[in-house]
């Protein structure tokens, strides 16, 4: 026999890979859909009064289960069933968050010292992800301007820049998610302060599951789902534009700072135009700022094809 | 033993469609059934793609002529989970508005890239019988059924773009798809050689 004729070692090797890889990825792509994880509910919030001025009553909220199971949340892996597969591997017990920079009072917060000291109301809102699909989640939470004004904002606070939870047995964070940790986000101060936007503390009436952004996580409904940054530990004012993970992404060609949901603007890879409502079959419309035409004023001026 | 191969591999292509019905039907495609659904057809379309892709390889390295026995069948299997995927996205996740689909291929590279790869994959599913081979010639047959790996490359960067982060499963995948294509110029470099070597 010619040396030529013998199988090259890589090749050999390759191949075992290559049968492994395959036989593993359609075991991986198949289970979880299969067996989707049961996500606990977790204790009832105390005195949450429902906010009749967001009550949607003309949709139909999501089931908890939808909400706990279908996620993006990279630092407990990349696939939807991930973060509710993982739930565990995040520890919202202890947990502080820090108010830091242009502020007159900065804090380091104890959760549960955030959870006695505002009034916790229920809303309920669309949730609109990047990815075309859609939600309706009843929140449980508090304005975020509430939280920022007793921190005494300086006028230099042009923007606030948050930062969620890196814990080392998160399994996107010990391995490979893509992006780097921590997930930064940041909104200009007017839509921060705005009425809508939320902390976010809890679900259907209870606390936060993990999956959701556990403890407190930032909900800003007229934007894409990203930029309600999850598991907050970091919360500082600023006076520049702060970097944030998906803007910064591929030298950012990815996304916007704005984000703001417009059906006109595509993703560079889909169109904006359409989402599926989950638990509906067919695409309905998108709609300018996901409905939330209040906050039109906001962005009086702003070429938001350029800023998107 | 050898009689067993062809209806062996036949019942294992059906192995997927028979497993997502099942899912279909028991809720388990999750929150999302439609993505769900595209994931799963579009993956085992690719898989079935680099089985279609790996038999010459597998002839040429160890030797083996079997999988070149379930080689059409690997071919049309593959073809027709692209057909279903390809259809679920027009009629389910489009809702049939060619129109939007139409925008869709022509603006986006990720979509452009999955209908371009289907479109690939027709002529050749449509020539794959024994009767096309003979009324093209088989010269003629086997040069266009060369596109089978322009389909593989553009399959491999449609997966790619799926996620909005490189994965290493799709970059391996695409190592996948150079290996079993290298291992074809490779082979033909030597034959070349051989042929000028012995006059």
């Amino acid at each position: 026999m010619r040396s030529s004729e013998v199988t090259p070692k890589w090749l050999y090797v390759r191949r075992r890979e290559f049968l492994k890889l395959g036989a593993g990825s359609a075991l991986a792509l198949s289970l979880p859909a299969f067996a989707r994880a049961k996500v606990e509910h977790g204790p009832k919030l105390a005195g949450v009064t429902a906010n009749a001025q967001y009550a949607l009553p003309e949709e139909k909220k999501n089931s908890f289960e939808d909400i706990t199971t279908y996620n993006n949340f990279y630092e407990l892996g990349t696939d939807k069933s991930d973060p509710s597969d993982n739930a565990g591997k995040l520890q919202t017990r202890p947990w502080t968050v820090s108010v830091e920079g242009e502020v007159g009072k900065p804090r380091k917060w104890d959760i549960e010292e955030i959870l006695k000291s505002f009034p916790i109301e229920e809303r309920v809102y669309r949730l609109r992800c990047v990815e075309a699909w859609s939600m309706v989640i009843p929140w449980d939470g508090f304005p975020l301007a509430d939280f920022l004004k007793k921190h005494d904002p300086t006028s230099r606070a042009k923007y606030v820049a948050f930062e969620s939870v890196v814990q080392p047995q998160m399994p996107g964070v010990k391995g490979y998610a893509g992006i780097p940790f921590p997930y930064l986000e940041g909104l200009r101060i007017d839509e921060a302060t705005h009425p809508l936007t939320l902390l976010v503390v809890g679900l259907y009436g209870e606390a936060l599951p993990n999956p959701d952004g556990a403890p407190i996580r930032l909900i800003v409904p007229w934007k894409y789902g990203f930029k309600s940054a999850k598991s907050i530990v970091k919360i500082k004012l600023q006076e520049t534009q702060p970097p944030t993970t998906w803007n910064q992404y591929g030298g950012g060609v990815e996304y916007g700072f704005y984000a703001n949901v417009n059906p006109d603007v595509d993703h560079p890879r889909w169109s904006q135009a359409r989402e599926r409502r989950i638990g509906e079959l067919l695409r309905r419309k998108t709609l300018m700022f996901n409905g939330y035409s209040e906050v039109a004023s906001l962005y009086a001026g702003l070429d938001l094809r350029k800023f998107y | 033993m050898k009689k067993a191969l062809v209806p062996t591999a036949f019942a294992a292509c059906c192995v997927p469609l028979l497993w997502l019905a099942l899912q279909a039907a028991t809720s388990g495609l999750g929150a999302n059934p439609v993505e769900e659904l595209l994931n799963d057809l579009g993956y085992t379309a690719f898989v079935l793609l680099a089985l279609t892709l790996a038999c010459t390889p597998l002839q040429i390295v160890f030797g083996w002529n079997w999988p070149i026995r379930i080689r059409k069948l690997l071919g049309d299997f593959c073809f027709f989970y692209a057909c279903v995927h390809m259809l679920t996205y027009v009629v389910i996740d489009q809702g049939l508005d060619l129109k939007a689909v139409a925008t869709d291929v022509l603006k986006h590279k990720f979509i452009f890239l999955g209908m371009a790869t289907w479109l690939l994959l027709l002529p050749l599913a449509v020539t794959s019988t024994r009767g096309w081979q003979r009324s093209l010639g088989f010269r003629r047959w086997k040069r266009l059924h060369r596109l089978v790996y322009l389909a593989g490359g553009l399959a491999s960067f449609h997966f790619l773009l799926r996620f909005k982060t490189p994965r290493v499963e799709t970059i391996a995948w695409m190592g996948v798809i150079c290996v079993l294509l290298l291992v074809r110029v490779v082979a033909a470099a030597r034959r070349r050689a051989g042929m000028v070597q012995s006059p």
